[in-house]
C-alpha cells in the first residue's frame, strides 16, 4: 500500500508539473496567427503513417536513419510496458496486461528485444556526438548549451533501457530461482539470465524492484525535462507531421488582407460594398514571435535541432549565414522570451526587441532560395520557406527594406511587366524570323 | 525538306479572326528578353508547330506573373500582376497553359487559383512526354550519337510539384547515356537563382551557389548539361564560363536537344 501512495504521488506531481508547463506552451499559441485550416484527415492520418510511424523522411539519410527508426519503433513498443507499468504501481498488480496471452508475450518479446537495438542505438548517436566531428551538428546557432541538451536527452535514453532490461533480467533470475512461472517473453533478457548463474533470490528481488523504480522514475523525470528541452519531439513530432502542411511545397500561402486591399485598388466602386471592419490592421509578414503562424511555432517546438535542413541548404553550404534550422530554434527562442511578456502583458506588449533583428538577420533572409531543400529534407515536415518568405513581407511591405537589386526589380515589374528594363514592346522579338525544317 | 518561315499566333489576332486556340503558351519573360533563353522558346516554338498544336501566345500584352516579386516578399506587387493577368486569360477564355519557365508554372498551378485563376496548367516537359508516350512525336536516339547528358533538376518542378519522371524519361529517349549527378531528383541542389536570387548578388559566403552545382554537374563527365528553367540555365552556364569549360561542355534546354535531334 505504501508502494502504491508513493508511486500515486509522484504520478500526481509528474502529470501536475506537465500540464503546467503545458499550459504555458497553449497560452503563447493563443498570440499566434492563424495557418490553415485542419481538414482532409484522411490525407494527414496517411501522411502521418508514412513520414512518422513509417519513418519515409528519416530514412533520406539510410544508414543513420535507420538506427532513428529503430529508437522509434522501440519507443512505440515500449510504451505499452510503461502502461502496464503505472497501471500497476498504481493499482499494485504485477503485469496486470497478462490476460493478453499471447498478444502480452509479442509486447514483451519486442520490448525485449527493441530495448537492445535502442541502447545500441543511443550509444550509436552518443558516440557520434561525442567522438566524431558530424558537420551538421554545428552551426552558429548550435553552443554548448544544445550540446549538453542533446547529450543528456541520449543519456536518459540509454538508462531507459538498460534499466528496462536489468528489470527484465532480474524478474527472470527470481521467478527461476523461487519456481514461480515467468509471465511473458523476454528473450534478450533471458539470455543475459543465462549468463549470469549464481546468486540469492532476494537479490534479484531488489534488482528488479530497483530498476522497476528507476525506470518508471526516468519516464517521469524525461517527460518533464523534455518541454524544455530540443527533444520535446518525442511528444510533438508525430502531432506536428499529422498537422502537415499539405499544399505542394512550391504553394506560398495566400494573403487574403492584401487580395481585398488590391482588389480595392483595381476597382474602387467596390470600395462601399466591401465588408469593412473596425479591427486594427493586422500588420503585413512577421516580424516578431505573435506574427508567425501557430504552425511555425508548432514545427519550432518539434524541431529536434537534427541540422538535415541546413545540411542540404544551398546558402548554407556555400557559406552564407542562413541556416534554417537556426530559424526554427530563434522563434522558439523568441517565444520563450516573449511569451510570458505578453501572457502578464496583452499581445501588443513592446519589449523593443523581435525575431527580427535581435534573433534573424536581414542578412539571412535575403539568402534563401526557396528551393525547398529544407523542407524536403525535413524528417518531421517543418516548413522553413514559408516563414523566410513571411519575414521578407514583413520587410518590403511594411519596411520597404530590401536589397538595392531586388528594389529595382520590383520597380521594372511595376514599370514594365518585367523583372528587367525591357519594354513590352519588344515581347515579341523572340519570334522574328524564325525558320524551321518542314517534312 | 522544306525550310519555310513560322509566324507565331498571338491571341489577340486570333480572337480578332474569331479563332480560339486550345492553349495558351506562356512564353515568359526570360523567354522573351534573355537571348540566350530564347533560343530555347523557339525551339518549343518550333516542336508546338511540328505537332500541329493549336495555340497562341499573349505576346505584347503578356507581363510578369509576379513570381520574383512574391518570392521577394511583395506580395502586394504580386496580387496586381496576378490579377491583371486574370482578367486577360478571362478575356480569352483561357483554359490550358503550357509554361516553360518552372517558376511560372508553379505559379499558375498553386498559387493563382487562390485568386480565382483556375487553369490547367501544363509543364512543357510534361507536354513534351506525353506526346513522345503518344507516338506523335517521335526521336531517333541515334539522331544526337549517343552524347553523355546530365540532367539538373530546377526547384521549382522537382521538390515544388514533384516532376523527376518526365524529364527523365524524354532524355533517355535522346540518349542512353544519361549520367546523373550525385545529388539529384528530390536531393537535387538549387542552382542559385530561385526565390528572387537570380536578380540580386548573392550574400557574402565562401562560394557561388551555381559554382558548387557546376562543380556536381562536371564530375559526371557529361557533355551536355540539360536544364529544363531559365535560371538555371543562366546559372549554370555561368558556371561553366567561370570553369573555362564553355567550349567542351554544352548547357542546353530538355527542347533544344529534341528539335535538334529531329532536325526542326
Amino acid at each position: 500500500m505504501t508502494k502504491q501512495i508513493i508511486f500515486a504521488l509522484t504520478l500526481l506531481i509528474t502529470l501536475g508539473v506537465f500540464f503546467y508547463t503545458i499550459r504555458r506552451f497553449i497560452s503563447f499559441f493563443k498570440f499566434t496567427r492563424p495557418a490553415f485550416p485542419v481538414k482532409d484527415f484522411g490525407k494527414r492520418i496517411n501522411v502521418m503513417l508514412k513520414v512518422a510511424f513509417g519513418q519515409t523522411k528519416i530514412f533520406r539519410r539510410p544508414v543513420i536513419g535507420f538506427f532513428h527508426a529503430l529508437v522509434f519503433w522501440g519507443f512505440c513498443v515500449i510504451i505499452f510496458g510503461s502502461i502496464e507499468m503505472v497501471i500497476d504501481g498504481l493499482t499494485g498488480t504485477e503485469r496486470v496486461l497478462k490476460f493478453l496471452g499471447p498478444v502480452y508475450n509479442i509486447i514483451m518479446a519486442s520490448g525485449d528485444i527493441f530495448g537492445l537495438l535502442v541502447a545500441i542505438s543511443i550509444i550509436i548517436f552518443l558516440s557520434r556526438r561525442i567522438f566524431f566531428h558530424i558537420k551538421r551538428f554545428d552551426g552558429i546557432e548550435m553552443n554548448k548549451i544544445t550540446h549538453i541538451d542533446a547529450n543528456i536527452a541520449l543519456s536518459i535514453i540509454l538508462l531507459l533501457m538498460l534499466s528496462l532490461l536489468s528489470m527484465n533480467t532480474g524478474y527472470i533470475e527470481y521467478k527461476t530461482i523461487t519456481g514461480e512461472a515467468v509471465v511473458g517473453l523476454f528473450p534478450v533478457s533471458t539470455f543475459i539470465a543465462g549468463l549470469i548463474t549464481n546468486g540469492h533470490a532476494e537479490n534479484y528481488k531488489l534488482i528488479y524492484e530497483a530498476s522497476w523504480w528507476t525506470h518508471i522514475l526516468l519516464i517521469f523525470l524525461f517527460a518533464n525535462l523534455l518541454p524544455y528541452s530540443k527533444h520535446f519531439h518525442v511528444f510533438m513530432s508525430i502531432p506536428n507531421v499529422f498537422l502537415s502542411r499539405l499544399d505542394p511545397l512550391g504553394k506560398l500561402p495566400n494573403m487574403d488582407n492584401i487580395t481585398r486591399e488590391v482588389k480595392l485598388m483595381l476597382n474602387p466602386d467596390t470600395a462601399f460594398t466591401a465588408s469593412g471592419s473596425d479591427a486594427p490592421p493586422e500588420r503585413f509578414g512577421v516580424k516578431d514571435a505573435e506574427d508567425a503562424s501557430w504552425k511555425n511555432y508548432f514545427d519550432s517546438l518539434a524541431c529536434t535541432q537534427c541540422g538535415r535542413c541546413t545540411a542540404v541548404c544551398p546558402a548554407n553550404i556555400t557559406g552564407k549565414k542562413l541556416s534554417p534550422r537556426k530559424v526554427m530554434m530563434d522563434l522558439r527562442a523568441r517565444m520563450k522570451e516573449k511569451g510570458p511578456l505578453m501572457v502578464k502583458n496583452g499581445r501588443d506588449f513592446n519589449d523593443n526587441r523581435s525575431l527580427l533583428r535581435d534573433y534573424i538577420s536581414e542578412e539571412e533572409l535575403w539568402a534563401c532560395t526557396t528551393c525547398n531543400a529544407c523542407a524536403k529534407e525535413c524528417p518531421i515536415n517543418i516548413n522553413h520557406p514559408t516563414l523566410i518568405v513571411d519575414m521578407r513581407r514583413y520587410l518590403v511591405m511594411e519596411e520597404a527594406s530590401a536589397p538595392g537589386e531586388i528594389k529595382a526589380l520590383f520597380n521594372n515589374i511595376e514599370n514594365n511587366g518585367a523583372p528587367w528594363q525591357y519594354s513590352a514592346e519588344d515581347r515579341m522579338l523572340w519570334a522574328k524570323d524564325l525558320e524551321m525544317n518542314f517534312r | 525538306m522544306e525550310t519555310r518561315k513560322i509566324e507565331i499566333p498571338v491571341m489577340a489576332d486570333l480572337f480578332a479572326r474569331g479563332e480560339k486556340p486550345e492553349y495558351l503558351f506562356w512564353v515568359g519573360c526570360a523567354g522573351a528578353f534573355d537571348d540566350r533563353y530564347k533560343k530555347v522558346v523557339r525551339a518549343f516554338a518550333k516542336i508546338l508547330t511540328h505537332l500541329n498544336v493549336s495555340y497562341a501566345v499573349l505576346g505584347k500584352e503578356e507581363t510578369c506573373n509576379g513570381d520574383p516579386a512574391r518570392r521577394a516578399g511583395n506580395e502586394m506587387l504580386y496580387q496586381m500582376q496576378a490579377l491583371q493577368l486574370i482578367e486577360i486569360f478571362r478575356m480569352y477564355e483561357v483554359k490550358k497553359i503550357i509554361t516553360i519557365c518552372p517558376h511560372c508554372f508553379n505559379i499558375f498551378k498553386n498559387e493563382y487559383p487562390d485568386l480565382g485563376g483556375k487553369y490547367e496548367v501544363i509543364n512543357y516537359l510534361q507536354f513534351l512526354n506525353r506526346n513522345i508516350e503518344d507516338g506523335k512525336l517521335s526521336i531517333d536516339q541515334a539522331s544526337l550519337n549517343n552524347i553523355s547528358v546530365t540532367y539538373h533538376d530546377p526547384c521549382y518542378l522537382g521538390r515544388a510539384n514533384d516532376i523527376y519522371e518526365e524529364p527523365r524519361n524524354i532524355l533517355k529517349k535522346l540518349t542512353g547515356n544519361l549520367v546523373e549527378m550525385h545529388r539529384n531528383k528530390s536531393y537535387s541542389l538549387c542552382c542559385g537563382a530561385g526565390g528572387a536570387q537570380m536578380f540580386k548578388e548573392a550574400e557574402k559566403g565562401d562560394k557561388e551557389v551555381f559554382m558548387e552545382r557546376t562543380e556536381d554537374a562536371l564530375k559526371t563527365n557529361a557533355e551536355v548539361i540539360a536544364t529544363a528553367c531559365p535560371f538555371c540555365m543562366t546559372m549554370l552556364t555561368d558556371g561553366l564560363k567561370y570553369k573555362n569549360k564553355e567550349k567542351e561542355i554544352r548547357n542546353l534546354d530538355i527542347a533544344e536537344l529534341i528539335a535538334q535531334s529531329i532536325d526542326l
